[in-house]
């Protein structure tokens, strides 16, 4: 089976979120970047397991520019066979999944498995897009992904439980929290992935839909109220009376 | 300039977060004094969206036109878009949204903004509010294309129902060309009572600090008193005392409710992301360091065995007082 797993390069869950230019750019000092734990902890691991027990390759691909690079080898110390990045630095999710179909399009991938949606712009937008561009059908929010033979079977999560669908390969699903186990890469997989190909291929021009304009941060909260650990009732008052949330 | 609002149903019922969909919906038809139209898919209450300002219903009544097959979905708008020449079209980023708003952007070339937190700013295009990095920030995006998408964020705007009605007229599509090979085996758990989570008001959630999954009956009492729905922090859910479903956070469930009580959590940056939206935040816990409480708009240092079947006792004697 051929599986292309797209991912993203985020900033690592601990970052200062802070901006600069006028708010109108995400300020990368400092920053440790990761790969978006959607693709890596899910999508690539059920594809390195689908591949495992089963044959085949995993192809990582990325819309980036060459600072992607450091984000693109872990995926290969993880066990992707190879990578490609699209050399173009993205401004929407438009672009990354038109960017993406013009490369997959002919290159008869079984399966394309990603994150649900980056930790960096929240969109789950790429997976369902890509679908549409590949004319491929997409099952979003999958918690498990059992393949046999041509079929594919899921489960897709809908708001207070799941649904299982079966599916004819090829297809794109987009990855929650259940359908693997994060893995660690080891030593070995770290010097292997310096010697596995990473192809830089040029971009075919997409553009984008929406522009990002301006960011800022919430509102910062005032002190907290702390109340008697004995008194509870008084807690109740105060939910019901003065934050009227009960 | 009209605007169509995707409602999807549970059971036939319109879903809670499509509600607050239409209503967002018709505020953005009424800015560009235009019609504002829905599109339900097998809903049996129609009606109730005349009550937050849709002027319109188209109903679709083909059971296979649902979410579990987004390119049938995305047939049924562009022809519902096509007829009633709508510019915009409205989501609820929920599972529905997240199955077929791409899918919708790609065909169409209209841009998409998911996780919308805000009227569109006409003034300099057409520009909404987001969230993103989990929460920790927004962002204003403009939407460059003529034909544009919005996803809004559940719980980001609450539904006031009001008088008004809609017409409701059947809707057909013809979707017998479209074989995506999809098939719906089974559905689990989705007609429980409990709120799921992204649309839950009141939320009660329990950390590594409650010690065992034994323990969680006083949350799952806490729960039920308040008509709450239940969550939890990352690795109670990864060591397996709760299920997956329940872990909120950066890489869980992203939530905003109006009541968020967090109980023996310590309050990482990763679990804040996903819950700093919510309304007032309660934090129980016996250290009063605990990062939670920066966050936090009341909170209790105690422990959490001695504090939570005293709050419970406390909640019962007011919802007996109060109904
Ligand atoms: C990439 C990444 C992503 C992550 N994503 C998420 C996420 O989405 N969601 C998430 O929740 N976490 C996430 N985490 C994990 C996060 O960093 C924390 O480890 C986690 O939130 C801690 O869970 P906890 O508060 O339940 O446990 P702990 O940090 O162990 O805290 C337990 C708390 O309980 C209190 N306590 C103990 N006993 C009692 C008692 N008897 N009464 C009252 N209080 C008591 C303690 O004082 C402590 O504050 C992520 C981490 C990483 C690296």
């Amino acid at each position: 089976m051929k599986i292309l797993v797209p991912i993203s390069k985020v900033p690592d869950t601990t970052s200062k979120i802070a901006f600069t230019d006028g708010d109108s750019k995400f300020n990368e000092e400092g920053i440790q970047w990761i790969v978006n734990p959607y693709d890596e902890w899910y999508a690539l691991v059920r594809a390195l397991e689908l591949v495992e027990a089963g044959g085949g390759t995993v192809t990582v691909i990325n819309v980036g520019d060459a600072t992607a690079d450091p984000v693109i080898r872990k995926a290969l110390a993880l066990g992707a066979n190879e990578a490609v990045r699209v050399d173009v630095n993205p401004s929407d999710s438009y672009v990354i999944a038109k960017e993406i179909a013009a490369y997959a399009n002919d290159k008869g991938f079984d399966m394309v498995l990603l994150g649900k949606e980056t930790i960096s712009y929240n969109g789950s937008e790429v997976g369902g897009m890509l679908a549409e561009f590949m004319n491929l059908p997409y099952i979003s929010l999958a918690s498990k992904l059992e393949v046999n033979g041509d079929t594919a079977t899921l489960d897709r999560s809908i708001e207070g439980g799941s649904e299982v669908v079966e599916v004819k390969l090829p297809l794109v699903a987009s990855a929650s929290k259940g359908m693997a186990e994060q893995r660690i890469p080891n030593m070995r997989g770290i010097m292997a992935a310096r010697s596995k190909p990473l192809t830089v291929v040029p971009a075919s021009g997409a553009e984008a839909k929406t522009a990002y304009v301006k960011y800022g941060l919430p509102a910062p909260k005032s002190a907290v109220k702390l109340v008697d650990p004995e008194n509870m009732d008084e807690l109740v008052r105060l939910l019901h009376e003065e934050a009227k949330s009960i | 300039m009209s605007v169509l609002i995707v409602v999807d149903t549970k059971n036939g019922e319109v879903k809670k977060s499509s509600l607050e969909a239409a209503q967002y919906g018709a505020s953005v038809a009424a800015s560009l004094g235009g019609e504002a139209v829905a599109l339900t898919l097998n809903a049996n209450n129609a009606e109730v969206l005349g009550t937050v300002g849709v002027n319109k219903v188209l109903n679709v009544t083909d059971a296979s036109v649902s979410a579990s097959d987004p390119q049938k979905v995305v047939a049924a708008i562009v022809a519902a878009a096509n007829k009633v020449g709508a510019k915009v079209v409205v989501f609820a980023h929920d599972s529905t949204g997240k199955a077929v708003a791409p899918r919708l952007s790609a065909k169409s070339g209209a841009g998409l903004v998911t996780n919308v937190t805000s009227l569109p700013n006409l003034a300099s295009g057409f520009v909404v509010s987001k969230n993103v990095f989990s929460g920790k920030a927004h962002a204003d995006v403009n939407i460059l294309s003529d034909e544009k998408i919005v996803s809004i964020l559940p719980n980001a705007f609450g539904v006031k129902a009001g008088e008004g009605s809609a017409s409701v007229e059947a809707f057909s599509v013809d979707v017998s060309g479209i074989n995506s090979g999809i098939t719906v085996k089974e559905v689990k758990g989705g007609n429980s009572k409990v709120v799921p989570l992204p649309e839950a008001e009141l939320v009660v959630s329990a950390g590594r600090g409650l010690k065992g999954p034994e323990n969680w009956g006083m949350v799952e009492e806490m729960a039920e008193i308040l008509g709450a729905t239940t969550a939890c922090s990352r690795p109670v859910a990864d060591i397996g005392w709760r299920p997956h479903h329940e872990h909120v956070g950066q890489t869980g469930v992203a939530i905003r409710p109006n009541l968020y009580i967090a109980i023996g959590i310590s309050g990482a940056i990763q679990h804040l992301a996903g819950v700093n939206g919510s309304k007032v935040i309660v934090v129980i816990n016996k250290d009063p360091e605990a990062p939670f409480f920066k966050a936090a708009d009341y909170g209790v240092v105690g422990d959490a065995f001695e504090v939570v079947p005293r709050l419970n006792e406390a909640f019962r004697k007011f919802k007996a007082a109060n109904g």
